[in-house]
């Protein structure tokens, strides 16, 4: 199975049937894949800390949803996990499609891209890389049930390693 | 330019705040904005179904949707200010776009970041925040001329499908309630009120 099934076949395993996206173009195999699930809802945010907010209020209302986004999206994200799903302690799962590493051709997805991980280090939220096919689905799964057994957030990162990255075309 | 905000009349928001909890008797979820909002929703009386943000500034219309989405048979209101929702007014569009019959956002316009010093936000002068609402693709937006219309525009957001999008004139008066700032407390108490959760013993 692809990394995006996967991923999918996860998500289902999870409970997680709720999938709130801002676009990326190494994710999109996995945003049309949620999209063509029937029982999975998935639709697009305007902007990623939106995005997390729509998230945690589903978490409160007791539905198991996922956050996918880009790298340089995160930083618009940096907010709403530090002080909403961290302090109260909401099971935010992000997937997050890697830029500025590995073969980047744009100078501005670079420096995001060092700093999301030292971001999340210093707020506690626990990441994980994905860049080989035969590790998704034992790491995506673990890292699923932890996310919501902890009731903390949770990144996977989605490397040019597994997908190709994004090419300058 | 002139706005239709002009000529409205400016209302308390901690009276129509109370006017509109007493409006609610099904147990209906409220998410109240950083701040005033959320101060006055507590002035009004707990409720188990109250969720009180103590950061995450323009995000209570996002929580909103999200529990609304989650929880399709109940009523959510979700309460903001105008400074919060000028942050993220995007989120008028996925609201538009997703359209839960079962949302409500009402803003409490006085034209200030009252908490931060009273600046002036842009619907003090330009911005009518209802025009924004209903050109996002909201139809059912409307301005609350006086307590009256805000309680039957209430009762129409109880009583029929959404999306709704309720927006009132208010004052700056500063609001007296503080709730504790405990956010685990706080989550944990939301959720068993909308049943998200069990009690514990």
């Amino acid at each position: 199975m692809n990394w995006s099934d996967q991923l999918l076949e996860s998500l289902r395993n999870n409970d997680v049937d709720l999938t709130i996206y801002v676009p990326d173009e190494v994710l999109t195999p996995l945003i049309r894949g949620a999209e063509d699930d029937p029982n999975m809802e998935a639709f697009p945010a305007s902007r990623e800390e939106e995005a997390v907010g729509i998230a945690a209020g589903a978490a409160l209302g007791g539905r198991r949803s996922v956050v996918l986004m880009q790298s340089s999206g995160y930083g618009n994200s940096v907010n709403a996990l530090a002080s909403l799903a961290v302090p109260y302690q909401l099971p935010i799962l992000m997937i997050i499609g890697e830029r500025g590493v590995l073969g980047e051709f744009n100078p501005v997805q670079v420096p995001i891209s060092r700093a999301i991980r030292p971001s999340l280090d210093a707020m506690g939220i626990p990441h994980r890389t994905l860049e080989r096919e035969d590790e998704v689905a034992a790491v995506a799964d673990r890292m699923m049930l932890q996310c919501f057994r902890t009731q903390l957030p949770a990144v996977l990162f989605i490397n040019a390693l597994l997908t190709g990255g994004k090419n300058d075309r | 330019m002139a706005s239709p905000r002009d000529d409205l009349a400016i209302m308390s928001r901690k009276d129509l705040t109370a006017r509109m909890v007493g409006k609610l008797n099904r147990e209906e979820a409220v998410v109240a904005g950083i701040g005033n909002t959320n101060f006055d929703l507590l002035d009004a009386g707990h409720r188990p179904q109250n969720f009180y943000m103590l950061g995450s500034m323009g995000l209570a219309a996002p929580i909103a949707l999200g529990v609304a989405l989650a929880q399709p048979n109940r009523k959510v209101f979700g309460l903001e200010g105008d400074g919060s929702i000028l942050m993220n007014l995007g989120t008028l569009t996925t609201i538009a776009a997703q359209a839960p019959g079962n949302l409500t956002i009402i803003i409490w316009d006085n034209g200030l970041y009252q908490i931060t010093g009273k600046q002036e936000t842009a619907t003090s002068s330009v911005t009518d925040i209802v025009a924004v609402a209903a050109g996002c693709g909201i139809p059912n937006s409307a301005w609350a001329t006086d307590e009256n219309h805000f309680e039957s525009l209430v009762e129409t957001a109880i009583n029929t499908p959404g999306p709704h999008f309720i927006a009132a004139r208010v004052d700056d008066a500063s609001a007296t309630a503080r709730p504790e700032r405990n956010p685990v407390l706080w989550k944990d108490r939301f959720m068993v009120g909308i049943g998200s959760k069990p009690v514990q013993s």
